[in-house]
């Protein structure tokens, strides 16, 4: 193997690692507190709201369903209001936030479901306001649920980046795409994916590990 | 403490609605153990909810001291709740907190720093004798530990009042007993009203100075615990003073006359001399003992005699002993 393509590669991962890891916090930063309304406003929830309930899960449903290719041009304009341009790693955070968001929201719903509603009563009868039980009771009794969702949207947001090379972004997919596809270097290819394979299982074992040890409903 | 004016809580269902609470009124003294009991479905647990207004009654007042709680402000009820502790079947606590941080979630909230709620979490954990639990998870104690966190973090705001739904029902006999006596001592020492929720006759039995009976959402009677259980009026009263009551399967099916004796007369041997004043066999259809708020009470169920003669020298007799007797005939269903 010679030493550029090494040097590619290695530019290469540490562009994915910047645009997944920075649209995955991006991600979490609007998915959240779409989540937690999302929760709090549905049916049993704290602070019931049928109409801010429906549009919100209406728009979330939405974006869901639209392709990440055909988002990732859709929003071309956008994307270049934000950031000043269409190509690049930078470029690609703004389609992978986007579409990761609303995925991001339910997967902070369902993790916000799987909290015991006894403990939400005594947090209640305990004189707790609704943002004292957001912050205090759900967040942190969801929270070993929540970096599990993550672990899985970290890598759904990888595999985003690597269809987002086909359209000039940067990283992994890029090379995949531009050596191995348009070139047919199908070693290149090979390796990214390799690669690829390698990021995945080792942020998803990490992030299993790491619940098992923050979590403290497991007996040790 | 408490005062309940026709409190009403209708659930709406698919199957049609169902009325957990009918027109309630209630009356719980300062000071005092006040029991709650029925069987399952009777409506006690929403109503100790509606204390709290953890379910919002349809209808009438709960005044709690001199504030109505249903139409108190959203800042008002949080208030109140501050001083209404609570306690829960499965417990309740933050699995994600230790013991230490659960007990200090009120003081939290409430916006005591965090070194005195310490201080306060430490003392409480003293009273209720967990001391070396501290750094502990709810997931590595046992269910007594778990209700004992659980009483601490309710008392952690010196409340007035603490609301017990069916607090022991999860635990074995024994820690029942443990966890009844620290309500008790509770109770006593630092003068918090206890509101108990339970189906069991012991529980209230053992602690409580007066109890309701609940069937169908409707307080049936109520009165002082010796009341109930020498004199029960509602049928439901009567099927929960049964001796060995594990389930309302065992209640006799035939006619029975319940004997209920207090500490005094129960050195005589009453049951010897009604049979030699009958001068028949009469047929023991349940016994058993009880500890009612520190005395003795013992209940003996016979079979009633199809001779009404001998059922009147039957009851002469335990008249002139001053034993509490009632004849209880069972309707064909």
């Amino acid at each position: 193997m010679d030493i550029k393509l090494v040097q590619l590669l290695v530019e290469g991962i540490g562009e994915t690692f910047y645009m997944v890891i920075v649209s995955t916090l991006a991600a979490y930063i609007l998915g959240i507190p779409m989540g937690v309304i999302v929760y709090v406003t549905g049916e049993g929830g704290i602070r019931r709201n049928r109409p801010v309930n429906l549009v919100l899960s209406f728009i979330i449903n939405v974006v869901r369903s639209v392709p990440f290719l055909i988002l990732l041009v859709a929003i071309l304009p956008f994307t270049r209001l934000v950031v000043g341009t269409t190509i690049g790693s930078t470029a690609s955070i703004v389609p992978l936030v986007v579409a990761a968001a609303p995925f991001v929201a339910r997967m902070v719903e369902s993790s916000l479901k799987e909290v015991d509603a006894g403990v939400i009563e005594a947090a209640k009868a305990m004189g707790s306001t609704d943002w004292q039980i957001i912050w205090k009771v759900l967040l942190p009794e969801a929270g070993p649920s929540l970096l599990l969702g993550m672990t899985i949207a970290f890598a759904t947001i990888l595999g985003y980046s690597a269809m987002a090379g086909f359209v000039g972004g940067g990283g992994l997919g890029a090379i995949a795409v531009n050596y191995g596809y348009y070139r047919y270097q199908t070693g290149v290819m090979l390796i990214t994916v390799a690669l690829l394979v390698i990021i995945v299982q080792i942020f998803q074992e990490g992030g299993i590990k790491l619940v098992n040890k923050i979590d403290r409903r497991i007996k040790s | 403490m408490f005062t309940l004016e026709n409190v009403t809580k209708v659930f709406e269902t698919k199957e049609g609605s169902i009325t957990a609470a009918d027109h309630v009124n209630l009356e719980i003294a300062d000071g005092e153990i006040f029991g709650i009991i029925g069987f399952s479905g009777a409506g006690k647990s929403t109503l100790v909810r509606c204390l709290n207004l953890l379910e919002r009654p349809n209808e009438g007042h709960i005044w709690f001291k001199d504030i109505d709680l249903t139409t108190a402000s959203q800042k008002q009820l949080r208030e109140a709740r501050r001083s209404i502790g609570m306690i829960f079947q499965q417990f309740n606590l933050l699995s994600q907190r230790n013991v230490i941080d659960n007990i200090c979630y009120p003081l939290e909230i409430s916006g005591v720093d965090k070194k005195s709620a310490k201080e306060k979490a430490r003392e409480l954990l003293r009273i209720v004798d967990l001391q070396d639990k501290e750094h502990a998870y709810p997931s590595q104690l046992s269910g007594g530990q778990k209700q004992r966190v659980a009483i601490a973090r309710a008392l952690a705001t010196d409340p007035k009042v603490l609301l017990c739904d069916e607090a022991t029902s999860a635990l074995d006999p024994l820690t029942t007993r443990n966890i009844l006596d620290l309500l008790k001592n509770i109770n006593r020492e630092m003068g918090v009203t206890i509101v108990i929720i339970t189906h069991e006759m012991r529980v209230v039995e053992q602690i409580c100075d007066r109890v309701a009976v609940m069937s169908d959402g409707i307080v049936e009677e109520s009165g002082t615990v010796r009341e109930i259980f020498t004199n029960p009026r509602s049928e439901t009263a009567r099927k929960l003073v049964m001796p060995e009551r594990t389930s309302d399967v065992r209640t006799p099916t035939r006619d029975y006359i319940r004997i209920v004796f207090d500490g005094q007369s129960s050195y005589e041997p009453v049951l010897s001399q009604l049979i030699l004043a009958t001068h028949m066999e009469l047929n023991i259809l349940g016994a058993g003992t009880e500890d009612i708020g520190g005395s003795a009470y013992g209940q003996l169920l016979i079979e009633k005699p199809a001779d009404e003669e001998k059922v009147g020298i039957i009851k002469d007799i335990l008249k002139q002993k001053n034993v509490v007797c009632e004849i209880v005939e069972i309707k064909e269903q």
